[in-house]
Parts: structure tokens; C-alpha cells; sequence
């Protein structure tokens, strides 16, 4: 059975996590509003990419966060 | 009075020192920090599924635009009704899209939607270009390419055809 961590372990760990987090979201905004100018300015080829580059964005993101609550059932 | 080593007043004074209140209701600082990064955690993964369901939207937005298809084609105006180097305003492909129409020549007809791609202020003819009075943007006449000013995008071009001495609006580019 795998040792539970630390409140300290727990802390640097969450810490973490929410540091690439926040990385990821400032991506994605940034990729919307790229996106959003390119559509607006009738640039279509674009459009699908960033949908599919967004929600790989939330799947990183939700798996660090399932993470977090499995490191918290230890 | 808490025993819990855990428990650490922000001030980091021994208990008996602190406030009554504290030691009534005491507060596990390491624990709070904890369940608060954590819940701030949860409030950026919630932003980020807001993200990729207005990327979502946008590809909603695209497929509609496109399905929507070419807009019809709508007469402006007669050829000799419209003088050169005047501006005029005509509204397509919907009634609140207003479109200026300047004749630069007696064969050469322009068309731009005259909203500014900025921030949506109705750009007016002036004599360096086109110009937006909002925020001080200019585009190029022939063109509708943005020359200065903050807007980074060309004014919507609407194509023209003349028929029998009639200029046509056909669709947008």
C-alpha cells in the first residue's frame, strides 16, 4: 500500500498543480481570443484546431484536478 | 484551548495570548490554505471548461455562417444616380448592416460594410481614407486594409456587379 502523503507533501503538491493550471488557462484564453479574431475576420481553417487544442487544454486540466482528489482519499 | 501543533494563529503568539475568540473557535491554518489552493484549483478547471465552450461556440458560429450560405443579390442604385467621389450608405445583406458605397471613378465602384473592425463605430469617407471617428482608425480606400489607428482587420468588402446600367450588391467577401 502506497505511503499517504504529508499535509507539507500535499501542500507542494496542490501547489504545483495549480501553478500548471494556471499556465494552461491563460492558454486557452489566449487561444480564444485569437481564435475569436480570426473568425470574425473570415478565417475559417483555424476554428476546428483550436476547439480540439481547447478541450485537450480541459482534459489536462480535469485529470490534475482528479489528481488532487485522489491524493486527498489517501 | 487547542492542543492541535497544527494549529497556528496567523500571528504566530502562543494561544494564551490571542483573543478570546480564537481560542473558542480555532482556525487550522495549514488545513484552510490547503482546502483553499485546492478550491481555487477548482474555480480555474471550471474557467477552462468556459473556455472550450466558447471555443465550441465559435465553431457553432462558423458551421451556422456557413450553412447560411451567400447572401442574395440586392440592387444599390442606378449607375448615373450615384455621383463621384460621394459617399453613400445603403443597408445589406440585412436591414441593420449599413454598407457605405463611394464611386472613386466613372467605372470604378467600392463597397465596405462600415462597421470598423475594432470595436463596431461607423466608419465615414474622409481624405486620407476611411476613417473611424471612435478611436482615431483609418483604412485604405481601395482596399479597406487598416493603415493606422488601432484596428487590425480589413472593413468587410462587399462585391458589386453592374447590370444594365444597375449596380448590384452580390455577397460579401
Amino acid at each position: 500500500m502506497k505511503k499517504a502523503f504529508s499535509r507539507q507533501q500535499k501542500m507542494t503538491i496542490v501547489f504545483g498543480i495549480l501553478s500548471i493550471v494556471l499556465i494552461i488557462v491563460i492558454l486557452q484564453l489566449w487561444l480564444l481570443t485569437a481564435t475569436m479574431n480570426a473568425f470574425l475576420g473570415h478565417e475559417e481553417s483555424v476554428v476546428v484546431p483550436a476547439l480540439i487544442a481547447s478541450l485537450v487544454c480541459f482534459a489536462l486540466n480535469a485529470g490534475l484536478l482528479r489528481y488532487i482528489y485522489l491524493m486527498e482519499r489517501r | 484551548m487547542a492542543t492541535n501543533p497544527d494549529s497556528i494563529p496567523p500571528d504566530g503568539r502562543p494561544y494564551h495570548e490571542q483573543p478570546q475568540c480564537r481560542n473558542d473557535f480555532p482556525i487550522d491554518w495549514p488545513q484552510d490554505e490547503l482546502v483553499a489552493r485546492r478550491d481555487f484549483t477548482k474555480f480555474l478547471i471550471l474557467t477552462s471548461f468556459a473556455f472550450a465552450v466558447g471555443q465550441a461556440w465559435i465553431v457553432f458560429e462558423n458551421w451556422s455562417r456557413k450553412r447560411r450560405g451567400r447572401p442574395p443579390i440586392q440592387k444599390i442604385a442606378r449607375v448615373d444616380e450615384i455621383p463621384i467621389g460621394v459617399m453613400r450608405v445603403f443597408s445589406y445583406p440585412e436591414p441593420h448592416d449599413n454598407c457605405i458605397l463611394v464611386r472613386t471613378a466613372s467605372d470604378r465602384f467600392l463597397a465596405y460594410n462600415q462597421k470598423c473592425t475594432h470595436l463596431g463605430c461607423a466608419v465615414t469617407m474622409a481624405e486620407k481614407g476611411l476613417h473611424c471617428p471612435c478611436h482615431n482608425g483609418w483604412f485604405d480606400l481601395a482596399t479597406g486594409a487598416p493603415t493606422a489607428g488601432p484596428p487590425r482587420r480589413p472593413l468587410e468588402r462587399i462585391t458589386l456587379e453592374i447590370r444594365d446600367g444597375v449596380l448590384y450588391a452580390t455577397g460579401v467577401a
